[in-house]
């Protein structure tokens, strides 16, 4: 970097589990170009500072969904956020709220994945086709209904804006309920029934108190504000049902 | 040290890993399934991938025109007979997907569409807006949870592999998350690492691209072939390397440089089309359409942008915002969001950059490595689709056709082995954790791993570009001599074991440094120009023609401890398609014209 560069004050959220009692922040001087992104601030902290201070990232182009934090206390993706827009201000990046902290940036997202895999996240055929009967055919219709739906990339930056999620951490969420939503939506698919159970409830859609802030920081537009709300809906429609209406398969 | 025994062992999570997976647990759901990788599996580099996937779709289109664009396209340096088994799964994996929930892009009957794509006769890229790569990574992930058979370890960085009675018997990895080394036992062992393109400075890779399983089988004597094969991207975004993908000329998008002119005419591309013409102009392959641009930059045409650097414009202006609001919406807010710009009213600034790792392990047409047990899969490995030059959209289709195909021999495999001698597999992974832990324990290093990287990625610019010379090729391989050795003297800050991607981060650039060797060796070892590989120099100039004399072969470089690689040449296998004129544009057609003329 020349001596041409502005400088950035970038406060980052420390923590090592090893040797720290807890997060700390420390501030680093960073040269920055106006198109630098925070995450390559934080490259530049790793590169020429400290070795040691870890995140998580890698496409740089907002699609692999690794590099979400908090920026002034807003989740964002850090690969397309820009340091310019903070200068001359201070910056501060820390990790995604609501997260149990492993290391710096770095938050547990175990949890997070145990939900993607308990909604039965593929397609259980209405009608199976072999491979030889060609493809199923979906009308632009059948396909507006869920293709919104498809584009979650898994930043979690929903989780770190839901208040609810933080209050409880067994909530299912808005990345699981919109990816739930996107295959019972789907006109291939034929098991919603089975993932409105969960839908329906303790850890499922009457957790959320409708703030809406999960689809305001959701990069990719993907509102699942909405999809927890249909769901509401369709549990509540759901619930009135089962006592209407016979069971199948149970004799 | 903790232990797992897995029946087959699968190392690495994007689309080929998980499609292997799927493979496996299909073929016998008894089989255990151990589904290693460095990130959680959705942040596998295939979730970059934009504009499609190849698969005979169209009635007009046939296997054959698919078979001779690849082959032609790879500069016939591709193992043909494996060409032919792919253009011919190619459709069914496709509809596999399909089947599994990959939202294909449709026509308004409701079936699967196809993009027009640079170097294919016909369109048959299978699209899905212009994620392709984000929906197939996600479909077959979502897809993957439905299996128990298969134990996923996410965030487990792989450091070997364990090698016994000549075969190989599992890996060891580190728990991200903990520092905690394990050893997991398998009785075949499937590699799908992806590429290495960040040993170059100007690409499209995210950070994880780093060649770990290439580096990995490299060192227990199997063979890197073809790794001089390195694809520029002709539209990149300056600086980034951020890719745009192909599907915007496929779409239409016109490539002009400074002063207006669309310049592909020039290079035997044209003549000039309002609209996209397939194998014409935009629509050409990727080494010639990167070629061009080095010369419009030496002939004074590109654009001196005083931060970009020297840049051509993409320019889609006359395709209209709902058109690409529609069919490249990440497209659309890459421009906005990393630019600044309006591509619906104003021209993008692009270049070349490094995008795809042609060569790699060395494979038969049934994926299987020379060390048995072993297999690789995807752009890790070399199986012999893509040849000098790979066709835009082939890549995203052979994850799934080799996927499944590597799936099921490793499952055969794995079945007809008896268990290995595990106290003496332990040894060993105990004797590779003490091998790891030095290097982070070590005191006294001087040398940065940031700079080192930094020396490579400039180097391997400067000297295995576009355009490459014996002096230029030279260099560049006396200095990852130098950068190897100083490697020995690295420090490490973080002597820390949860997360500790310092560590790690060097673990990687050691792999990168025996992988850029490859390249640079291979490189200087060719004397001809061929697809990706294009040479300035040779006595009258003799390098900057193809030789089929002489290199309608591949190279092969071999692992020798704390030296250069050795290279070799290996056969290719031609089954009906002799080396002719690579010809696009009207030259092309004519060409075409001629041989079919000539088969009657």
């Amino acid at each position: 970097m020349s001596e041409n560069h502005k400088i950035i004050e970038i406060e980052v959220l420390r923590y090592n589990p090893e040797s720290d009692e807890e997060p700390h922040l420390e501030v680093y001087k960073v040269p920055f170009t106006d198109d630098m992104s925070v995450l390559q601030g934080a490259q530049y902290i790793k590169d020429n500072f400290d070795g040691s201070l870890t995140f998580r990232w890698s496409c740089r182009m907002a699609i692999c969904g690794s590099c979400g934090m908090m920026i002034n206390g807003i989740p964002k993706l850090s690969c397309e956020t820009f340091l310019r827009d903070y200068y001359p201000n201070r910056i501060r990046i820390e990790a995604l709220a609501h997260f149990p902290i492993e290391k710096d940036l770095v938050v547990d997202l175990s949890g997070f994945i145990e939900k993607l895999e308990a909604i039965q996240p593929y397609i259980i055929p209405k009608e199976p086709k072999t491979l030889a009967e060609g493809e199923y055919l979906q009308t632009p219709k059948e396909f507006n209904a869920y293709i919104q739906f498809t584009s979650c990339i898994n930043c979690t930056l929903c989780y770190a804006a839901c208040p609810q999620f933080g209050l409880n951490p067994d909530f299912i969420g808005p990345a699981a309920m919109a990816l739930l939503h996107r295959y019972n939506m789907d006109s291939r698919d034929g098991a919603s029934a089975s993932r409105m159970e969960l839908v329906a409830s303790e850890e499922g859609v009457y957790n959320c108190s409708a703030v809406g802030y999960c689809s305001e920081v959701c990069p990719k537009h993907v509102d699942p504000a909405s999809a927890v709300n249909i769901n509401k809906a369709n549990a509540a429609k759901d619930y009135f049902l089962r006592f209407l209406s016979p069971k199948g398969g149970s004799k | 040290m903790e232990i797992f025994k897995a029946d087959v062992v699968i190392v690495g999570g994007g689309g080929a890993g998980l499609r292997a997976a799927i493979a496996v647990a299909e073929s016998d759901p008894l089989l255990k399934i151990a589904l290693v990788s460095k990130v959680y599996p959705m942040r596998s580099h295939t979730v970059a991938a934009e504009g499609g996937a190849a698969g005979v779709k169209k009635s007009t289109d046939s296997y054959d025109y698919h078979f001779h664009d690849t082959v032609g396209g790879g500069d016939w340096l591709c193992e043909q007979d494996v060409v032919e088994y792919f253009v011919k799964q190619a459709p069914i994996e496709l509809t596999q997907l399909e089947h599994w929930g990959c939202p294909w892009s449709r026509t308004e009957d409701g079936h699967v569409n196809v993009r027009a794509f640079g170097g294919m006769k016909i369109e048959r890229t299978w699209f899905a807006a212009d994620k392709s790569g984000f929906h197939i990574l996600h479909t077959l992930f979502q897809t993957s949870i439905k299996y128990p058979s298969i134990k996923r370890f996410d965030e487990h960085f792989c450091v070997d592999l364990i090698e016994e009675d000549g075969r190989v018997q599992g890996v060891v990895t580190i728990e991200m998350s903990t520092g905690e080394f394990h050893l997991i036992e398998g009785k075949s062992v499937i590699i799908a690492t992806g590429g290495a393109g960040r040993v170059f400075r100007e690409n499209t890779n995210g950070g994880i691209v780093t060649g770990d399983g290439m580096a990995l089988a490299y060192r227990h004597g199997v063979a890197l072939r073809d790794m001089e094969f390195m694809q520029y991207h002709p539209t990149c975004m300056p600086v980034t390397g951020l890719l745009f993908t192909e599907a915007c000329r496929g779409e239409g998008g016109f490539l002009v440089n400074k002063d207006g002119y669309r310049y592909l005419q020039d290079y035997g591309l044209g003549p000039l089309q309002d609209k996209p013409k397939n194998k014409y102009m935009e629509l050409g392959p990727r080494d010639r359409l990167s070629q061009a641009f080095w010369y419009e930059k030496q002939k004074g045409r590109t654009f001196e942008h005083p931060t970009l650097g020297s840049v051509v414009f993409l320019d889609m202006r006359h395709l209209g915002e709902a058109h690409l609001r529609e069919r490249l919406p990440l497209i659309y807010e890459m421009a906005e969001t990393f630019m600044g710009l309006d591509p619906a009213k104003e021209l993008i600034p692009v270049r070349a950059g490094i995008h795809y790792t042609m060569g790699g392990i060395k494979v038969d047409a049934k994926c299987a490595a020379s060390l048995p047990g072993l297999y690789a899969i995807g752009e890790c490995a070399s199986v012999g689709l893509h040849g000098a030059n790979r066709l835009g959209s082939n890549s995203l289709t052979e994850l799934v056709v080799f996927g499944k195909l590597a799936g099921d021999e490793a499952a055969k495999y794995a079945k007809a082995v008896s268990p290995g001698n595990s106290s003496s597999l332990l040894k060993q992974a105990q004797a590779i954790e003490q091998r790891i832990l030095a290097l982070k324990t070590k005191t006294g290093g001087t040398e940065s791993i940031a700079v080192i990287r930094k020396e490579m990625a400039q180097s391997m610019e400067d000297g295995c570009g576009i355009y490459r010379t014996e002096d230029t090729m030279q260099a560049t391989c006396d200095k990852l001599a130098e950068l190897r050795a100083r490697f020995k003297n690295i420090s490490i800050d973080d002597k820390s074991s949860v997360w500790n991607t310092d560590w790690l981060t060097a673990v990687e650039l050691d792999y990168q440094l025996d992988v850029a060797q490859t390249m640079a060796h291979s490189a200087i070892n060719r004397k001809e120009s061929r697809g990706a590989h294009q040479r300035l120099d040779g006595p009258d100039g003799a390098y900057t023609k193809r030789d089929d004399v002489n290199f309608l072969k591949h190279s092969e470089a071999y692992y020798v401890a704390d030296g250069a690689p050795r290279i070799a040449l290996g056969d290719v296998k031609i089954t009906k398609s002799q080396p002719e004129t690579r010809a696009y544009g009207a030259a092309g057609e004519k060409a075409d014209q001629e041989r079919k003329a000539s088969h009657v």
